[in-house]
């Protein structure tokens, strides 16, 4: 399905999500508040958007942005929805009880940059051990153990 | 070399019997030396050089190096790959359950040093010896199984210079008067019919 076609049949079923779309880099996005991002993935996945792809976060300084990336099989379509958190207080509604494939994404998130998924049945470390200190992706992260490559190299 | 390298050779030239005296050790090393089972530690790309090395092309069963799945069967553990520190304890715990005697080769850049991840990297232990006792390190991104035949090699020639006594070695060189060995006079030519260089 084309992103116009995407378009017109978002705003006709959703006209509350209609004015949040629009398309980054070829590709349809639906950027949400953080207090809405719960209701605005359940719209989408009763939409008709079942799969969920992949799902990351990007440090942007004061704020966390979250990705989730969403398939429809039956569509043949896929969107982005995005999110903010604000940096000192990183806590988000958890997806799994709509993608249970979101459980260990989440997971991996948590173990990187330290957002709280609230409602995560399991919300532990999933790569680094349990007792790692700090959360590693985020940019202003401290680790003695880090050797910095030197500029001639 | 041991005497023991060359058995058949010498008891077929002994004179009217079958008797071969040697050294303990030198029994010892020998076999040792000549049936490496590995524990292939694979944790990342160099595990396929590894996994190449095992098969019919570069066919290391020839060696006696024969992979085994379980650390209670081998000898020798083949780090290859990127250790990280959340796997460090796991390869420590498997090395531990090997039985003695054992030996360890680091293959490949990472398992010697951290490879690319020595720079910038929070996760990745830099080289395997901060936690094992490395025999043989071999270098490379990954490596070829030439060279890790060529490590399994040079570990028999080091389990050749070791004595069951303990703290003791013995020369690894240990050169027996064998007056028609063809290959005391020099290099072997083709038409001697040894078939061995």
């Amino acid at each position: 399905m084309r992103i116009e076609e995407l378009r017109e049949h978002l705003c006709s079923v959703y006209p509350d999500l209609c004015p949040l779309f629009s398309v980054e880099f070829g590709d349809g996005t639906l950027t949400v508040p953080a207090d809405r991002l719960f209701s605005a993935a359940q719209d989408m996945r009763d939409l008709g958007f079942d799969l969920l792809g992949m799902l990351t976060a990007v440090d942007r300084g004061e704020t966390f942005e979250l990705v989730y990336r969403v398939r429809s099989r039956e569509m043949s379509a896929a969107i982005f929805l995005k999110t903010e958190v604000p940096r000192d207080e990183p806590r988000i509604p958890s997806l799994v009880p709509l993608w249970p494939a979101a459980d260990w994404q989440e997971r991996e998130v948590y173990d990187m940059f330290g957002i709280v998924f609230e409602g995560h049945p399991d919300l532990r470390r999933i790569l680094l051990p349990d007792d790692w200190e700090g959360y590693p992706l985020r940019k202003d992260y401290a680790d003695e153990r880090i050797i910095r490559r030197p500029d001639y190299i | 070399m041991a005497l023991v390298d060359d058995l058949g050779r010498a008891l077929e030239r002994t004179p009217g019997g079958g008797i071969i005296l040697t050294s303990l050790d030198a029994v010892m090393d020998w076999s040792r030396g000549h049936s490496l089972w590995s524990m292939p530690m694979g944790t990342a790309c160099c595990a396929m050089e590894l996994i190449a090395a095992s098969f019919a092309r570069f066919d290391f069963d020839r060696h006696g190096t024969i992979p085994r799945a379980d650390p209670r069967h081998a000898d020798v553990m083949v780090v290859a790959g990127t250790i990280t520190r959340k796997m460090a304890p796991a390869v420590k715990r498997l090395y531990e359950q090997m039985p003695d005697p054992k030996w360890v080769i680091a293959m490949g850049n990472c398992a010697v040093s951290g490879g690319i991840f020595y720079y910038d990297t929070y996760s990745v232990v830099r080289g395997v010896d901060e936690f094992l006792p490395v025999d043989v390190y071999i270098a490379g991104c990954p490596p070829r199984p030439e060279s890790l035949q060529d490590a399994v090699l040079r570990l028999r020639e080091k389990i050749r210079a070791e004595s069951i006594a303990p703290g003791r070695s013995r020369p690894a060189k240990l050169v027996l008067p064998s007056p028609t060995d063809p290959r005391a006079g020099g290099v072997a030519t083709a038409d001697d019919g040894s078939g061995e260089g």
